[in-house]
């Protein structure tokens, strides 16, 4: 039942080792993920995330349609050609999914969103979409790769005649350009500079080979964990699901509550704020010879949180979490592992403070 | 890796590999199949040398990208050794799982347990069901 990407068969010719996720048959590493997380941080590596959905919204209403859909304010795109990281909300402010949406035209935008929620988002999307009488397509014949690393952007325009070169190396952040048939956008969920490729599939294992020629090595999901865990990035399904609310999960600064507008889960997340009190998402850190993983206890005094994503950080050489826990202003914890407590000390996300560009 | 016989291993249905030396010594570590499941290992927690431990006991912990593993007692014993260099180097079980990566030396104190143990040909049969 599980899905491939086009890039499949060029997992395999490299020896990775697949796993299942969210019902698409991925690269976790191709021999060691320590050393992939490595060499994105110090050259450039490449990733397929081809399992992500690309999702076209059209119509005259657009721009209406995705103020009131998404959490963030796409009027904050001023101009055509550049992007902007927002949650998707049901009424409860409960997050649906976290994306990236550019705005190509002031009446076409495109979304991409998790592999997890492609499904659960379309039908959404288009539900929401009916009284703005917008059009919503999902792309099936699409690729995307993750260009990622401090030489990854070079590398990639290395491969483009001269003008595209130029106007890809002039990307500043969120924005992207489109080229022939590559829609190059300069995001990423690495904490490096790079750029992400929306192509058509067809084209996609040219493009892979040309690259490692050049020598952009491919990444699995092991190191993109790591990568993106040091970066600070949440990670949909771990960090936050309908069950947690932008202002509960650090990403508060993606939401926009100016009056000028109403969105689906505004009402919810003025009465949270009202209230106070509000969860944190934080970083925990220590010198322990342990990992913090994924659902361990966290003990504060007299309130307990827990551990949505842990890991050994390549970079830093320790282990280190992210945790949700309740308001307040401690800054040190004990983490329950395997039987044991764990002294941990609080801190403040990213991990990695790395201007990425 | 160097080239070991696994041959002359014998095995546990808990991943571990034994190596039977000269008087009633016994070399521990885990399977190439092991370390290929946690990836790599990020932490090894060693026995303590002197303690003695029974067949079946946890005494050290792989800790991996993915997952932390117990490592059991595959015969019981005394810990007369164990490998200090995967303190610092605990990547050595990925790269060389049956020599560089070994982890304890046990002294026997009942040498038939080792009758418990399997050879590789019934070790490969086990990964396979």
């Amino acid at each position: 039942m599980t899905q491939k990407t086009p890039l499949y068969e060029q997992h395999i010719a490299l020896s990775a080792r697949m796993v299942d996720f969210c019902g698409w048959q991925m690269p976790l590493h191709y021999g060691s993920q320590t050393q992939e997380h490595h060499y994105v941080r110090q050259h450039a590596g490449m990733f397929d995330v081809s399992h992500m959905a690309v999702v076209d919204c059209s119509g005259a209403r657009t721009q209406e349609f995705l103020r009131f859909v998404l959490a963030n304010d796409v009027a904050k795109l001023k101009a055509s050609g550049r992007a902007l990281y927002t949650c998707m909300l049901n009424e409860h402010g409960g997050i649906l999914d976290d994306l990236i949406v550019y705005r190509q035209s002031e009446t076409d935008y495109r979304l991409v969103v998790n592999a997890g929620t492609r499904a659960k988002d379309v039908a959404w999307l288009i539900e929401q979409a009916k009284q703005f009488a917008v059009t919503v397509v999902e792309h099936h014949e699409k690729a995307l790769i993750a260009i990622q690393g401090p030489e990854a952007r070079a590398l990639f325009a290395s491969c483009l005649p001269l003008q595209a070169a130029r106007q890809v190396m002039a990307l500043k952040p969120f924005h992207f350009t489109e080229i022939s048939d590559c829609f190059v956008a300069a995001t990423g969920y690495t904490g490096e500079p790079g750029v992400e490729v929306i192509l058509d599939a067809k084209d996609v294992v040219i493009w892979w080979k040309r690259l490692l020629d050049k020598g952009v090595r491919p990444i699995g999901l092991g190191a993109r964990d790591t990568l993106r865990l040091e970066a600070g990035l949440n990670l949909y399904g771990s960090d936050m699901d309908e069950s947690a609310t932008p202002l509960e999960s650090n990403i508060q600064w993606t939401v926009s509550l100016t009056p000028d507008r109403s969105f689906i889960g505004k009402a919810a997340l003025e009465a949270q704020k009202e209230a106070g009190n509000i969860p944190r998402l934080v970083g925990l850190v220590t010198d322990d010879r342990v990992i913090l993983r994924h659902g361990m206890p966290v003990f504060l005094n007299g309130s307990i949180g827990i551990i949505t994503s842990g890991a050994f950080s390549p970079t830093l050489g320790i282990s280190i979490a992210m945790a949700r826990i309740p308001a307040g202003t401690e800054r040190q914890a004990e983490v329950e592992v395997r039987g044991k407590r764990i002294p941990v000390k609080i801190i403040s996300l990213p991990f990695l403070k790395k201007d990425p560009l | 890796m160097k080239n070991v016989d696994i041959t002359q291993l014998r095995f546990t249905r808990t991943h571990e590999w034994v190596s039977v030396e000269e008087g009633a010594i016994v070399v521990v570590g885990i399977t190439q199949h092991a370390q290929e499941l946690l990836g790599d290992i990020v932490f090894v927690e060693l026995p303590e040398v002197g303690r003695e431990i029974s067949q079946a006991q946890e005494l050290a912990v792989v800790e991996s990208v993915k997952a932390a593993a117990d490592i059991y007692a595959p015969v019981s014993g005394t810990i007369i050794a164990v490998n200090d260099r995967l303190t610092m180097q605990p990547e050595s079980i990925n790269a060389d799982p049956y020599d560089a990566g070994w982890i304890f030396k046990l002294q026997l104190s009942n040498p038939k347990e080792l009758d418990d143990l399997v050879d590789a040909e019934q070790y490969e049969n086990w990964l396979e069901d």
